[in-house]
């Protein structure tokens, strides 16, 4: 059939007005104009009414000296010699350290018990439902609370501290540890660290490809182990041992020196990771339910035991479901940190939304930079989520 | 949560509000006075367990309803913790601020209150357990301190160890309630607040025998309620509210004798019951404000006694409070 058409059966060139594409674009360009609008009144207005009012405004506070102590600092931050700004960068960084490593606890916890739940053996599946249904039924809140107090609680007070060994304490004030001093000569273990990583990275996959090749399997985890942490001792040992460490001292008050973990870090942490991993568990649990049965039968009839059949056959297909909603809990994680404020923790929202806000009465400006803040977290942990899923996504062959 | 309620209501508000808002016409219409309130500071502010209110502060508003409503008891307590109190009040959720709250220079100006004046001279103290056998706050160096964030507190604490080259380890909370708590369990050494509130938070403790309050007293904290910026009528009434009742007291003029006041016939005391001239009108209210004043709340001194003086529970000294006649630093302009 030919495809030239006679001219008066081609369609007649609409009227630009009637042409859907400029017509959505049109729609398009008009909507954002009104939101522009409406943005632009929004923010004349309030500047308008905040000048009326006498409220300062702008963002002038940033530079001033922020006079107020803060527990956890993991930058340099002293109350008479740093800015509001600085403290911005203190409540963060507590924010980020808190949800990261809360992130890694929740996700090997809930992995766990996802896995429990689904076992043979039916004690350990019934204590993972127990576990998942009263965790998750219960106001996180609360459980902070709780978690805070039995920290307090159970824990001796500081004259009677608990002395691990090694200059470790343990008290209601926290852990207390020994801080490591590098002394010259210790890039050595530092290099040889480095190089044990890639050794152990390139001896991965070279056994990985011998494996596809011959079907031989290497000791993987030893030759690794022996990498990773082997190599960086003997160069460490050969050096002369240059490390020393300054051990807390019990002083009339606090034990000085060393490192501390504060009580209000753990019990949040405690808290948001238990809590985080119930409802991972439910992810987890839906994505292996996922996998059709027939593929683990598969996997037994070709020999593979349970425990390879989980992690090559299984788990492997589970995590395509399971990713989405694992980003969702590790973005609740996140958010829900800002919780802290209720037990002393010093998080973004405790230090900046709290106490700056107060002193400067800004709220404008310290609230839209904490949202500012909380969507930009979300939006690179979701990114990071995303590279990862189309990484594990179904591949056509 | 009510914290993010507060904030975004000052969003709101300050995005959309446009005139000048007429306080006295809104507490008028609506019969009612929102009062910003400390819900957990027993002598200041506290709904005991029928509801009702009691305190210093908390006198303080009802002396405004009966001044504007000719009713003490239209008043709405909105409970607020220390850090979220300036935001309720510029938001417009409350119409005055009456919580135990430092007047000072930045609050005054860059936070858009006006103070209207100074209902409790304070200062910050120290509580420590006995076991410590610390007898003065210079003994702390190296101390854990607990303190309530938002507050002065938080600030004269760093500026106290750092002028006196002293170790400090705070730890901060955001109601006096975890705290305290916390104090308490051990985790601090001492627990830092205006002295007033020492003795109340001394009675919450689980053995308050066993803690004690040093002597020094490190900063002056000028207590007193506050409006927003912008309405100048109702600075107004609300200043005279409280310099009413310190006049009534130091014009004698109590619950118990209102009635020979209204009858007197000495000037000072017949331009306060309204018998002479129209201070009241001139005010925006009517003729018999400071009466109803006096009549439903009672002066300055019978409030003081009932709610933190030797009457009340904390049994404080009044100290800087009495007035000046009588050796203290409490001193009301005159109603003329
Ligand atoms: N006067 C100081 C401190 C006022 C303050 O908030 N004190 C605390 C410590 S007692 C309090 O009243 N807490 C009671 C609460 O938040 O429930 C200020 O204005 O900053």
């Amino acid at each position: 059939m030919s495809t030239d058409l006679p001219a008066s059966a081609r369609p007649a060139p609409v009227i630009f007005y009637n042409d859907p594409r400029v017509r959505s674009i049109a729609y398009q360009v008009a909507l954002c104009a009104v939101v522009a609008f409406l943005v632009y009144g929004a923010a004349s207005n309030a500047i308008e009414n905040l000048a009326r009012a006498r409220i300062a405004s702008g963002f002038g506070f940033w530079d001033q000296i922020a006079g107020f102590d803060i527990s956890q600092t993991l930058i340099e931050y002293s109350s008479r010699g740093s800015t509001y700004g600085r403290a911005f960068w203190v409540g963060l960084l507590n924010t980020l350290l808190v949800a990261g490593i809360g992130i890694v606890f929740a996700t090997i916890l809930g992995f766990a018990i996802g896995i429990s739940r689904l076992s043979s053996n039916w004690l350990l599946a019934k204590v993972a439902g127990c576990y998942v249904e009263l965790i998750r039924n219960l106001p996180l809140l609360l459980q902070l609370l709780f978690w805070y107090n039995a920290v307090l609680k159970t824990l001796p007070d500081i004259r009677d501290s608990i002395s691990i060994g090694w200059g470790i304490f343990l008290n209601n004030r926290g852990l207390f540890l020994p801080t490591p001093i590098f002394k010259h000569g210790f890039g050595g273990a530092e290099i040889a660290l480095f190089v044990g990583i890639a050794g152990g990275v390139a001896y991965r996959i070279w056994a990985r490809r011998q494996q596809e090749r011959t079907g031989r399997q290497a000791p993987v985890l030893w030759v690794t182990l022996a990498l990773v942490i082997g190599l960086p001792l003997a160069t460490f040992i050969v050096s002369g041992a240059p490390l020393s460490f300054e051990f807390p001292q019990a002083g009339r008050f606090n034990i000085t020196g060393g490192s501390e973990v504060l009580p209000e870090f753990v019990a949040l942490l405690f808290g948001l990771s238990v809590y985080t991993a119930a409802f991972i568990a439910e992810v987890v649990r839906a994505g292996i339910l996922a996998v059709s049965r027939g593929q683990t039968e598969a996997a037994f009839s070709l020999g593979l035991r349970p425990g390879p059949t989980l992690r090559l056959i299984v788990v492997p297909q589970a995590m395509r479901v399971i990713i989405p909603p694992l980003t969702s809990q590790y973005l609740n994680l996140t958010k829900n940190s800002s919780l802290a404020v209720a037990i002393g923790y010093p998080d973004l929202v405790q230090v900046f939304t709290g106490t700056v806000l107060n002193q400067t009465g800004q709220a404008v400006e310290v609230v839209a930079i904490t949202m500012l803040v909380y969507l930009v977290i979300s939006l690179v942990t979701s990114l990071l989520m995303n590279v990862y899923n189309s990484r594990m996504a179904l591949r056509e062959r | 949560m009510k914290r993010f309620t507060t904030i975004l209501a000052l969003l709101l508000a300050v995005v959309a509000q446009s005139a000048s808002a007429q306080t006295l016409k809104a507490v008028k219409d609506r019969g009612m006075l929102n009062c910003g309130a400390n819900g957990s500071l027993a002598g200041f502010g506290l709904p005991d367990a029928q509801g009702k209110w009691t305190g210093l502060d908390v006198d303080f508003c009802r002396a405004i309803a009966a001044a504007v409503l000719n009713d003490a008891e239209k008043v709405k307590y909105v409970p607020l913790s220390a850090k979220d109190r300036f935001t309720a009040l510029q938001s417009g959720e409350v119409d005055v601020l009456a919580r135990n709250t430092t007047w000072t220079s930045s609050r005054d100006t860059s936070l858009g209150l006006n103070f209207t004046g100074v209902n409790y001279y304070d200062g910050q103290g120290f509580m420590v357990r006995k076991s410590l056998k610390v007898n003065s706050a210079l003994e702390l160096n190296g101390a854990s301190v607990c303190v309530q964030q938002g507050t002065t507190t938080e600030l004269n604490l760093a500026d106290y160890f750092g002028a006196n080259k002293m170790q400090l380890k705070t730890v901060t909370f955001a109601s006096s309630n975890e705290a305290v708590k916390a104090y308490d369990a051990g985790r601090c050494d001492a627990y830092t607040t205006d002295a007033s509130a020492l003795y109340a938070e001394r009675l919450r403790v689980a053995t308050p025998d066993d803690h004690i309050i040093l002597p020094e007293i490190i900063s002056k904290e000028p207590l007193g309620p506050a409006v927003r910026h912008g309405d100048d009528q109702w600075f107004d009434i609300v200043k005279w509210t409280l310099f009413a009742m310190m006049n009534a007291e130091e014009l004698n003029i109590s619950t118990k004798n209102l009635d020979e006041a209204l009858k007197s016939t000495n000037p000072e005391i017949k331009r306060f019951v309204g018998t002479e001239g129209n201070f009241g009108e001139q005010l925006g209210l009517t003729k018999e404000w400071a009466v109803r004043i006096v009549k439903q709340v009672g002066n300055y001194g019978e409030s003081f006694e009932r709610n933190v003086g030797l009457g009340s529970p904390l049994k404080i000294e009044r100290g800087l409070n009495k007035l000046w006649t009588k050796g203290g630093i409490q001193y009301a302009p005159p109603i003329r």
